[in-house]
């Protein structure tokens, strides 16, 4: 079975930033859902974003939780404010500070294509 | 009206070769004792959870270990809130009549019992696993990413930050039991190795083994239960509205209402401290102090024994150190010590309310208590 986070995941691995939607009441969604959380409908879409947005806040990470993380230290985990109006994690270029514009690319780390933001 | 009328401890720190349910055990028998009664007594159980025993039934396990045949009893789980929400639910199941006496239990060998990766990689699934946890987020990196936030909008520094280690250090240095006792500077905390900046090691709790018991009772002497609130306005920081209104703010006014208290009436403060972020964001989002200006007031001592709001006076989860959910509990153990005329060298003249706080997950869980003396 295709979860709606294998769809996510499916579309960084191609290249694209994807969300869902309510086509009812237009809520958008922060994590994906079969429904739509704000009113209910069952009528939620899937749309690609453009990719670009604004880092709400920022983090460097020098303690990684496991293995698979130690050879990326110092790694930057960020929020980021995408231009549609929804708040993601993800990864950063190093020296990004809060407020700045970036634009999201995707590397491939422990079997997932990772988004990763830049400054645009 | 639900009383505490009793609170235990193992001491925190390293307890080489206990289990939970040997810290849970020591724990309840000292409660017991400062409470003056039996196993007998007991009529109700609320323990909290483990990563190292995760169990279905902890409370039932604890209960046939223990010895007590309770009438009611089962686990929470609301992270670092849990110990406010297993007193909260003590109290309301005493003022429902449905017991009279409630033994509170949290204890992990947290430190001992498993690998330091082990316990980070435990704690991060408070994240979320498809969309947070797979950029390798740590629970310091979910704080340090709010602390970045709370920096830019607030003008909190670094060094400000540090105030809260350097005071906890120095509070725990005048407790027994407590796991992290030698003097730190502000210099000290800026120079330790950075974990997940703006967050460095001495802006992170330890890891502890220990546990802390309670008594809660529909009649004795200690602290009264005056008031009670939550607020959960989220589990992940992502999905946070706003990351400087997390509902620790609702929380307390639900809590300070029903106890009819205003915070003026505070005078003793036993706030949750997982890192020095979360204590300076929980103080200014309630209001003991203003927003980006907590700080300030540990460095002219309000929170210091002498000062208007002496703040966790054992030394907090920063110092006394963090066993899970006894770590929670030792904040209402102290305030309840010093409510109660119980604290020892620790004593503080005429406290008669106490406000104390729990938060769970990412600022996520909010569990605020109003505590009078009795």
């Amino acid at each position: 079975m295709t979860t709606l986070a294998d769809h996510y995941w499916a579309g960084c691995a191609a290249g694209e930033l994807r969300y869902r939607a309510c086509t009812a009441c237009g809520a958008r969604q922060t994590f994906p859902r079969a429904f739509c959380p704000a009113c209910g409908s069952e009528a939620v879409e899937w749309r690609r974003a453009a990719g670009t947005g604004t880092v709400h806040a920022a983090a460097i990470v020098t303690r990684a939780p496991s293995d698979a993380f130690r050879p990326l230290v110092p790694y930057a985990i960020l929020l980021v404010d995408l231009d549609e109006g929804i708040r993601m994690m993800a990864h950063g270029a190093p020296g990004l500070t809060i407020g700045q514009r970036v634009a999201v690319t995707f590397h491939l780390h422990d079997g997932r294509h990772l988004p990763r933001f830049v400054p645009l | 009206m639900a009383h505490i009328v009793g609170a235990g401890d193992t001491g925190f720190g390293r307890h080489e070769g206990r289990s939970t349910i040997d810290l849970m055990t020591a724990a309840a028998a000292a409660a017991l004792a400062d409470a003056g009664l039996g196993r007998g007594d007991i009529d109700g159980l609320v323990c909290g959870y483990s990563t190292t025993h995760p169990h279905l039934m902890l409370a039932t396990v604890f209960a046939e270990h223990f010895g007590i045949d309770p009438v009611y009893a089962h686990a929470v789980q609301a992270g670092g809130a849990t110990g406010c929400a297993m007193t909260m639910l003590a109290a309301r199941l005493v003022d429902a009549g449905q017991c009279r006496r409630i033994l509170v239990v949290g204890a992990e060998n947290r430190a001992t019992g498993q690998s330091r990766d082990s316990s980070v990689q435990t704690l991060a699934q408070v994240g979320h696993p498809d969309f947070e946890v797979p950029y390798g987020a740590t629970i310091p990196a979910y704080y340090a990413l709010l602390a970045s936030r709370y920096m830019h909008v607030h003008g909190v520094t670094e060094a400000d930050l540090a105030e809260f280690a350097v005071l906890m250090r120095r509070h725990a240095a005048a407790c027994p039991g407590a796991h992290q006792t030698a003097p730190i500077t502000v210099a000290d905390v800026l120079a330790s190795k950075p974990i997940a900046a703006p967050l460095k090691l001495l802006d992170c709790c330890p890891i502890s083994d220990g546990g802390v018991a309670l008594v809660v009772a529909a009649e004795g002497e200690g602290a009264h239960i005056a008031g009670m609130g939550q607020a959960h306005r989220h589990q992940h920081i992502t999905h946070a509205a706003d990351l400087t209104e997390t509902g620790a703010a609702l929380a307390a006014e639900r809590a300070l209402d029903e106890a009819w208290a205003g915070m003026d009436d505070i005078d003793y403060l036993a706030i949750y401290d997982s890192f020095t972020i979360t204590l300076t964001m929980l103080l200014e989002e309630i209001g003991f102090a203003p927003r980006g200006g907590a700080a300030a007031m540990a460095r002219d001592g309000a929170f210091g024994p002498g000062g208007a709001l002496p703040l966790n006076t054992h030394g907090g989860l920063l110092a006394f150190g963090h066993c899970g959910v006894g770590g929670g509990m030792a904040h209402i153990a102290e305030a309840y010590r010093q409510l109660a005329g119980k604290a020892g060298a620790r004593q503080l003249p005429g406290r008669t309310t106490a406000f104390v706080h729990g938060d769970g997950g990412v600022m996520s869980s909010h569990v605020s208590l109003v505590l009078r003396a009795d």
